[in-house]
């Protein structure tokens, strides 16, 4: 400890990023039911006939922007990440109580065991070409 | 995870999403290896140590303890309405290392970007692709100045299994960094095919 109190002597750098609290907009929770942890490119769709969020009082003003990012255009987890600057982490935790709430549904990515079929692999090769 | 969906009303296209890995030592060009061909600036999530480390940080107690985050960089390619690709920077720090696991999960593949003049520092991103089975191609990045080795001697030098493909690339050059991600979806089919005939046989 320095001598005005605040240690200084962390284990982690600057680089690493700043000291974050933001468990609190998930009232603590790390995980939520619906979690079979999403991936960072899951994508996060909003349902065509989703209720008004902001009418939901259980629901806070991250979840009511999710809704909102995610009706126009589907989103990945990581983009959601980015363009709320909020850790991934609590993204999933948020996207957890919106499939919960039926609000928004997941398209998984293809599963980790499982191979990507060629006929998509020769179109992404096709699409790269095209760039 | 998908809910049973009325077919009323238009629905927004929802894409097929696929990644790719970008990985490498500290300052050899992976975000300006992203930045060429992304549709977007490249973006950063960040992922919470605590959460992160999971499987050996209980974070039960998480209101309690202080958390740091590590950052990675990302960019878009929206090959086609429906396909979309990723492209992820690997954290470079080492001891961020327990992300690439989650990162890696379903990954297409990865590049492995080497600069020669620290050669040393892309052998740990060549080992870990190599023990998990992820199929992968070394860009070696051409800067200027750099003096360019032949391709035989970097593959020597890195100990390279003779089936993985080897470029010579440019980060900043988008067609460079095209051919490089051609190369590695190119280089994934192959590996695919090989482990289908592994498995049939």
């Amino acid at each position: 400890m320095s001598a005005d109190g605040q240690g200084r002597s962390h284990w982690f750098d600057d680089e690493a990023g700043p000291v974050v609290r933001p468990y609190a907009m998930t009232r603590g929770r790390t995980t939520s039911a619906a979690q079979h942890r999403l991936d960072l490119i899951a994508v996060v769709v909003t349902e065509p006939h989703a209720g008004d969020p902001e009418a939901d009082s259980t629901l806070s003003p991250e979840h009511v922007e999710i809704v909102g990012l995610c009706r126009q255009t589907p989103q990945s987890v990581a983009e959601l990440s980015a363009e709320l600057d909020l850790p991934v982490g609590v993204v999933r935790v948020l996207v957890g109580d919106l499939v919960d709430g039926e609000f928004v549904h997941v398209n998984r990515p293809v599963p980790p065991a499982e191979m990507v079929d060629e006929s998509i692999l020769r179109d992404v090769i096709d699409g790269l070409r095209a760039l | 995870m998908i809910f049973g969906r009325s077919e009323r009303g238009k629905p927004p296209v929802e894409p097929v999403t696929l990644k790719i890995l970008v990985a490498g030592g500290f300052g050899v060009g992976k975000t300006t290896l992203v930045g060429a061909v992304s549709e977007i600036r490249p973006l950063r999530t960040e992922e919470l140590l605590t959460e992160a480390g999971r499987p050996v940080d209980d974070t039960s107690g998480v209101e309690g303890k202080r958390t740091t985050t590590v950052a990675m960089d990302f960019g878009r390619i929206t090959l086609r309405e429906d396909l979309v690709l990723y492209l992820f920077g690997t954290p470079g720090q080492e001891r961020f290392w327990f992300m690439w696991d989650e990162l890696s999960e379903g990954a297409l593949g990865a590049v492995v970007l080497a600069d020669t003049r620290r050669l040393q520092d892309c052998f740990a991103a060549v080992d870990y692709f190599e023990r998990r089975g992820i199929p992968f191609v070394v860009g070696v990045n051409c800067f200027e100045g750099a003096a360019r080795y032949p391709a035989e001697t970097v593959r020597q030098a890195l100990d390279l299994d003779p089936g993985v493909p080897l470029l010579l690339t440019d980060a900043r050059d988008r067609e460079s960094v095209k051919e490089v991600l051609i190369g590695v979806v190119q280089h994934a089919m192959a590996f695919q095919a090989e482990r289908r005939e592994a498995v049939t046989t």
